[in-house]
């Protein structure tokens, strides 16, 4: 397997590593991925990560939601077995329409709200039984981790990172992947 | 500081009078005698419906006139059909001289509900500590100035208009309607007048209170806390009273108008509709203010946070508003339905158009994260939200009082003249009372820095 070198930078407080995103990022530096151990407010934006378009994913898949649950109520109640239920054989889709309204609304929800986990579990490449690939468990606790590719000098990029308030600087061959 | 400009003044001051010169010129021509309803009718009938101010189809005439508006043919008993045809005329005939009374109430009623559903959401903030919004306050406080003026009209409007507007304060009425006779104790006029007054003392003193309590605040020292404490405690007091009052209220000044149906969820869907409304004109005068280069420590996250509220109180509104109708509609029982029926058969423009203005429009612009912090989708959004609920009051009053004699012609758009008037010199005239910042506020660091 192809490796290559990362710095991984160790931070205790999502302020200090807040700052030190924003320092490394002014230098110059690519950073290759932030661990934490909950989500910090506004490190998207200080990283420089594209904005999220799963809103536009949930909005489209809200649509089909709608859609499925219109043509199936349509297939259910009117066309496969019309029902006469509160005295209302319109055998009508538009006029029975108010009926149909909670399972529209709740097979939009349904369909938007899981699709969308699925959508980001696919764009995150995860899958059931997969090895994490957190470097440090200790991200998962009270820890922040910096991954940094190594290109040229290693001792700037660390003489920096110890300057933001990094806890510790470990340099590691990471595999591909 | 804010200064109200003349130019403000004269605007505000010519909309109130070109609305109530409006008014009052519908309001004399209103007073049609019943051969000239008569021949109307018979033009209408010969001609097949186009008549000048009433543009709604009258095809549908005599039919749907008994099963729809219930209040004025309790009594009819329709011997033979001549009679009948009387009976018609005399009817149409109150309708029209019902409608400048309504179209004055309604507006009367949209603009004090504005200020009502500021002030709970102004109740709200103190309430749950809220620190993204002190730096609001002094617009929502300027716009429930006019919740005093505001709401002292509507009942003065309700108590002079009297019948025209509520079938049960005509005792001929109540003479030959059992439903009304029982429902006598709570429905007479006195009591009506009592209540009317319980609420707005109480509003108003809350607002009163608050009011000062908050200007205290500014000039108190750095560590001296006690005027937010006592706000904070009377806002919790205050949104008690309120959603009693305001549920109750939304019976006495609108459901009463058709005295033989009820909604047990109608002050929910009334509360949706001041809240949704207030929000929105809190956003739009802070948009108005941001231009004129003032309130400059509003943000966009301010707006932002404004927007969603307009968002989501939008779609509460469209829920409780679709709870209400689909158990009706479902449950299809004639006293019950015969609500809807009326709406859908004589206000099918106003009754679905309301539901693209109110819901489907600001769903659709809205949703937008951000969207949300441009100041023209906002106002757009904003200013069809407030004509959809504009209409939605005017659905709730009017088929009761004109039928389908409605239009939204001279009479409706001069009463909101009058009031929108009204409403801006008063909420202007308030803002200029006091700094714009309130700065005394312990939240106010947060609310300057907030950031989303």
């Amino acid at each position: 397997m192809e490796t290559s070198k990362v710095i991984h930078a160790i931070y205790t407080d999502d302020d200090v590593l807040m700052a030190a995103v924003k320092k490394v990022k002014a230098a110059k530096y690519h950073i290759e991925e932030v661990y934490t151990p909950f989500p910090v407010h506004g490190l998207d934006k200080a990283m420089g990560l594209a904005p999220t378009r799963i809103a536009i994913a949930a909005f489209m898949y809200g649509c089909v939601g709608l859609t499925v649950a219109i043509v199936m109520m349509n297939f259910i109640m009117i066309d496969d077995w019309p029902q006469d239920i509160g005295g209302k054989p319109s055998f009508s889709y538009i006029e029975n329409m108010p009926a149909f309204v909670p399972i529209m609304f709740e097979m939009t929800v349904f369909f938007a709200a899981h699709l969308m986990v699925i959508t980001f579990y696919l764009r995150s490449r995860m899958w059931p039984f997969k090895k994490a690939e957190n470097p440090d468990p200790r991200t998962t606790d009270d820890h922040f981790l910096m991954e940094i590719p190594v290109h040229g000098s290693i001792n700037d990029l660390q003489a920096l990172l110890a300057d933001t308030g990094a806890v510790e600087i470990n340099i590691v061959d990471k595999e591909a992947h | 500081m804010y200064t109200l400009s003349n130019r403000l003044k004269i605007f505000s001051v010519t909309l109130v009078l070109l609305g109530a010169l409006g008014w009052f010129y519908s309001y004399s021509a209103s007073h049609v005698s019943l051969d000239e309803v008569k021949t109307m009718l018979a033009e209408e009938a010969s001609s097949g419906g186009g008549h000048g101010e009433v543009a709604d189809t009258h095809a549908v005439a005599e039919e749907s006139h008994e099963a729809t508006t219930n209040s004025h043919d309790a009594e009819a008993t329709h011997a033979d059909a001549a009679e009948g045809h009387d009976e018609h005329a005399e009817h149409v005939m109150h309708q029209i001289h019902n409608r400048p009374y309504s179209a004055l109430y309604v507006a009367a009623f949209f603009f004090m509900m504005i200020a009502l559903g500021a002030l709970a959401f102004y109740a709200i903030q103190y309430a749950s500590q809220a620190g993204w919004s002190p730096v609001l306050f002094r617009v929502m406080e300027a716009i429930t100035y006019y919740l005093l003026p505001g709401a002292l009209i509507v009942l003065a409007i309700a108590l002079w208009a009297g019948p025209h507007i509520f079938i049960w304060m005509d005792p001929e009425v109540v003479a030959h309607d059992e439903l009304l006779q029982n429902k006598s104790d709570w429905l007479n006029t006195t009591w009506f007048t009592i209540r009317g007054l319980i609420f707005i003392g109480g509003w108003s003193a809350y607002r009163y209170f608050s009011r000062k309590f908050s200007l205290a605040q500014d000039n108190a020292d750095i560590n001296d806390n006690r005027n937010f404490k006592k706000n904070f405690r009377i806002s919790a007091a205050f949104l008690v009273f309120y959603i009693y009052t305001e549920s109750i209220m939304s019976w006495d000044w609108i459901m009463s108008v058709d005295p033989h149906w009820f909604s047990t969820l109608f002050g929910w869907y009334v509360f949706a509709s001041m809240f949704v409304s207030g929000i929105t004109v809190i956003a739009l005068i802070t948009i108005y203010l941001k231009s004129k280069g003032l309130l400059e420590f509003v943000n966009d996250s301010h707006m932002h946070d404004l927007a969603k509220f307009m968002f989501a109180i939008s779609i509460f509104w469209t829920y409780l508003w679709f709870s209400q109708f689909m158990l009706i509609w479902y449950a299809n029982i004639p006293e019950e339905v015969t609500y809807f029926v009326t709406r859908i058969e004589d206000y099918k423009l106003p009754f679905f158009g309301m539901l693209i203005m109110n819901f489907v429009f600001p769903f659709l612009v809205l949703m937008n994260s951000d969207y949300k912090r441009i100041p023209w989708f906002i106002v757009m959004a904003g200013i069809v939200i407030l004509m959809g609920h504009y209409v939605d009051v005017f659905n709730m009053i009017m088929p009761a009082t004109v039928g389908d004699r409605w239009a939204i012609g001279l009479p409706e758009l001069s009463a909101v003249a009058l009031f929108s008037g009204l409403f801006i010199l008063i909420v202007f005239y308030s803002l200029s009372k006091a700094p714009l910042l309130a700065k005394g506020n312990p939240f106010i660091k947060e609310s300057e820095h907030f950031h989303y």
